[in-house]
């Protein structure tokens, strides 16, 4: 038993539900209490999906669990079929059926559908939502993919999008765009939008293209093993990943590398002189296993920022993290625990949080600004606007969503210099996101009280040179830095105020 | 001109048929209850005892995450846990035990069944009491089921407050008792109705903190403020405690006949409920003339949800003008609905419990104005064309007594407004919508 206030994942059913929706012409019949239709609004309302998750569950109730539960289950899955007529149906238990064992594959089969019915052992009690539906989707390709000829041309499957991936729906378009430059066309992307049809011709591929690993592996790994289909290991996310993945294409395909770098944006803003203040920011980095992986590369060879702590919640992947982490000379935190990973960002204080939404709580809540990099997601996560994460066009929406909650360049500077002024002071937050300031009260905090003398209007004496110095400065910002300096003076007990002084106040107060 | 509408001669809808139905029902299960119970009861701690899909539901149903750490949590059953009950209670008794020390602020700790529990047949009763030995005086421990296999959304908080009224303390006292878990603002204007019909001495239940338990006897009246309280009913009638039947206090003709019912239990005159709601009844019609506008001549078709569905169909046949097609609930409660069912002008399908694919099939067939539906169901609706209102958000938002009529009038009206505004060219578009290769299910 585990307290849990908030979950990173749901239970192994709903990742059942994420394949299942993306999916068109399956149907799943889950044997389930009133209440687990619950999961329909995360497609529904979080993704805005125009029409229900193809899922029938058979909402058993107590007073059925001394009779007879089977029998609900095989009228669910018979009325299924006739209403929706799918090419094929996935069967299984939620958590409490799993706890009457009724064996929904059995029950399932006993029907004689004339359609194929894939059953789906995923224990609740022990796994989670990733591996629902990674082990579903592996299910589906076992049950359905058929030996073949490869086809003429070189292609590809792209492997591992669902209902409800974080950016999943963008990422295969601009995929199959770096495909197209190659020269290899997409023979099916799966699970999304694949029908069950769809999934029978998989083989007929020279290689898969593992976009998300969490949702896909181990039906990649089935491929390879049973249709001589390699498959990718770089997941394009990022400049350097995109070129990497190309490479890994190109020695698949036996094709050069071609690429079309027209709309590729990203390393030239970072290069620009604009984005000198990223340089060593300091940033955290938490989510699934892929997107972490992935963003750390970024943010330190792409952006400059200073990787300080990095962590996935997906146990599968503990082990390539950890291994990661160590590359970075930080320690990997793996948990599924958000109070954990509170505490950390909470010790390391980093500048900048790349995580999930619940690191965009723990964001608001510690007063850090974090930009969301991964799953589980919001309805935030599923913009109007096209905005993948992989590929080119990736690379400059994750530069202007890592940015954007930054405070910018020549701001900052300011903020540096004034850092206790009390309406521009550098806990404001940037002032073209007002809405992200944190609720913290501004003004000077109890521990850093402006001392007596200074606000008794000077026993600290300003030395000629150094009155002379501060008239160099703006005057919208002389007031404030003659302050700062007073406040350096005061603390450290000095009397006057030299030109020196002056220069370590700066020092001190630009950190 | 002031006086409250009376109850129309006939029967209404008091024996209308009702179609009960069972197959996939499309609703939460009682453990939603807890996303507004926790507010409600600032010294509370809700502890599910339950799986990852309990956790996820209400991280879920909670819609945006409760900002700092919530009042409650789930302790997720393990394999281990399901291998032996001995284990799955020390491991219990380990959970409550850190979850005290951390907060020292709670005062009163609920474990809640949940689907899992309830078949391994965990026995949270017997935890409670086990558990109250160990922490009391600081912490009051029950338990009561919020489990699917039992309750159906609102039923939760049936289950919760019966709960507390089987151990509230006893009195000889006579005293009025307001049952339902309303708003903090909600609650005050319906105390301070009551006190200016001269009723001073008024319990609450759920109390907001646990020294404020209401004492419950056999001169306790009490009146309920929610429709879906069944349970709770049963449990202060075993007290002793007596009921005061009377309509739902939603819209001006429901809070004043609710009103005139408490009046009459206490022998208090007529004129004098006439004299102090003149003025908010004349802005209630007044807030409600506005929206019903909008509303005439609509028509509304329910699906089951929270309970409220009799009493706010009432309010929208009889003081928005809307013809309701279907008023559908998860369960129908005819003692506590009577005065609202016998208010409902015959005319509208009655139904009970769901059978989601038929009543879908039902809904496409009556095309009506307005349907009313949960989370899983509008944007499905809306992408088909019909018009929605969620149903979730009368539960959350004040839509009791005089004050909030108009509210809730615009909650219905709202979507209307806005498909006139935005018009009917939208269309789910995209690869997460209804696309060309996915036809509607029914026809396939």
């Amino acid at each position: 038993m585990k307290l849990s206030v908030w979950t990173y994942e749901g239970p192994p059913h709903v990742g059942a539900m994420r394949v299942a929706t993306g999916m068109k012409g399956l149907h799943y019949v889950l044997h389930a209490p009133q209440g687990d239709t619950y999961a329909d609004l995360l497609f529904t309302m979080i993704e805005r999906r125009g029409a229900r998750p193809p899922v029938t569950y058979t909402t058993f109730q107590a007073r059925d669990l001394g009779a007879d539960t089977a029998h609900l289950f095989k009228d669910a899955a018979r009325a299924a079929y006739e209403r929706f007529r799918p090419e094929a149906m996935i069967v299984g238990a939620s958590c409490t059926a799993e706890l009457i064992q009724d064996d929904p594959g059995g029950l399932a089969e006993a029907l004689g559908l004339p359609i194929p019915v894939i059953p789906l052992e995923l224990p609740s009690y022990q796994r989670k939502e990733n591996f629902g539906a990674d082990e579903t989707f592996f299910q589906i390709v076992k049950h359905l993919a058929a030996p073949q000829e490869k086809t003429a041309q070189v292609t590809a499957n792209i492997l591992g999008p669902t209902g409800l991936g974080f950016r999943h729906r963008d990422d295969i378009e601009e995929v199959t765009a770096l495909l197209s430059d190659m020269g290899v066309s997409v023979n099916v992307t799966a699970p999304m939008g694949a029908r069950p049809a769809d999934i029978a011709r998989l083989p007929a591929a020279h290689f898969n293209v593992l976009l998300y690993p969490e949702t896909g592996e181990a039906a990649a790994r089935w491929l390879e093993r049973n249709h001589g289909q390699p498959f990718t290991k770089t997941v394009p996310i990022g400049v350097g990943a995109t070129e990497g993945f190309l490479s890994e294409v190109a020695a698949i395909a036996g094709k050069p590398v071609r690429a079309d770098r027209s709309r590729l944006r990203q390393p030239w803003y970072a290069a620009s002189v604009d984005s000198t203040y990223l340089t060593g920011k300091r940033v955290f980095l938490f989510g699934d296993a892929t997107h972490v992986a992935a963003a750390a590369r970024i943010a330190r060879d792409e952006i400059g920022f200073e990787v300080v702590g990095l962590g996935c919640y997906n146990r599968e992947f503990a082990r390539p993290i950890r291994a990661l982490a160590k590359e970075y000379g930080v320690e990997a935190l793996v948990t599924d625990d958000y109070l954990d990973v509170e505490r950390t960002i909470d010790a390391l204080q980093p500048e900048l949080i790349l995580g999930t939404q619940m690191e965009r709580h723990i964001g608001k809540r510690l007063g850090i600004p974090c930009a969301v990099i991964s799953a589980p997601v919001h309805v935030q996560d599923f913009p109007a606007r096209y905005s993948p994460q992989a590929g080119w066009e990736g690379a400059n929406v994750i530069f202007d969503t890592w940015v954007h909650p930054l405070v910018m360049g020549l701001e900052e500077h300011l903020l540096h210099m004034f850092r206790e002024d009390f309406e521009f002071h550098d806990r404001a937050g940037p002032s073209h996101h007002a809405s992200h300031a944190p609720a913290t009260e501004p003004g000077p905090r109890a521990d850093e009280e402006v001392p007596d003398q200074v606000r008794d209007g000077g026993q600290v004496i300003w030395l000629d040179a150094a009155e002379k110095e501060l008239r160099k400065i703006p005057f919208f910002v002389r007031g404030k830095a003659r302050r700062n300096t007073e406040v350096f003076a005061a603390e450290r007990g000095m009397a006057e105020i030299s030109v020196d002084t002056l220069y370590e106040a700066k020092a001190h107060y630009a950190r | 001109m002031n006086r409250p509408v009376l109850p129309t001669a006939g029967p209404g809808c008091s024996d209308a048929p009702v179609l009960k139905e069972r197959g996939q029902h499309e609703v939460f299960c009682g453990l939603t209850g807890i996303v507004w119970l926790h507010r409600k009861m600032q010294d509370a701690f809700f502890l599910v005892v339950g799986s990852r899909t309990c956790a996820h539901l209400l991280q879920s149903a909670a819609g945006v995450m409760i900002f700092a750490e919530p009042r409650f949590g789930t302790a997720i059953l393990e394999e281990k846990d399901l291998a032996g009950l001995a284990d799955a209670n020390e491991e219990l008794d380990r959970e409550v035990a850190r979850l005290l020390d951390r907060r020292p602020d709670i005062r009163r700790l609920f474990l809640v069944g949940s689907c899992p529990s309830e078949v391994i047949k965990l026995d949270l009763a017997r935890a409670a009491e086990r558990l109250t030995a160990e922490h009391s005086p600081r912490v009051l421990v029950q338990n009561y089921s919020g489990s699917g296999i039992e309750t159906t959304f609102t039923q939760g908080e049936d289950a919760c407050l019966a709960a507390i009224a089987e151990k509230a303390p006893a009195t000889d006292t006579a005293r009025l008792l307001l049952v339902g878990a309303l708003p903090d603002v909600v609650e005050d204007q319906a105390l301070g109705l009551l006190r200016d019909i001269g009723i001073e001495n008024v319990a609450v239940l759920p109390s907001a903190r646990a020294e404020t338990t209401p004492e419950i006897g056999p001169h306790t009246r009490f009146a309920l403020t929610q429709p879906f309280l069944g349970d709770t009913h049963a449990a202060l009638t075993r007290r002793g405690a007596s009921h005061i039947p009377a309509p739902f206090p939603f819209g001006e003709e429901g809070t004043t006949l609710w009103l005139t019912a408490i009046a009459e239990a206490f022998g208090i005159d007529r004129s004098v409920v006439d004299r102090v709601t003149a003025a908010p009844r004349a802005r209630a019609r007044k807030a409600i003339a506005a929206r019903a506008e909008t509303l005439r001549g609509k028509s509304l078709f329910f699906f089951p949800d929270s309970q409220l569905e009799i009493p706010l169909a009432r309010f929208l046949t009889r003081e928005c003008g809307m013809e309701a097609v279907e008023v559908g609930t998860p369960f129908l409660h005819r003692g506590l609905l009577g005065p609202d069912l016998a208010l409902l002008a015959p005319g509208p399908g009655i139904s009970e419990g769901q059978d989601v694919e038929r009543q879908l099939d039902r809904v496409r067939a009556a095309a009506p104005d307005l349907t009313i539906c949960g989370l899983g169901l509008a944007n499905p609706l809306e992408a088909e064309g019909l018009t929605t209102k969620w149903a979730i958000e009368l539960v959350f938002t004040p839509v009791h007594f005089y004050e909030q009529a108009g509210d809730l009038a615009d909650l219905f009206a709202r979507p209307l407004r806005r498909k006139a505004l935005i018009g009917p060219k939208i269309s789910s578009g995209g690869a997460e919508g209804r696309g060309a290769d996915s036809p509607p299910p029914v026809a396939t």
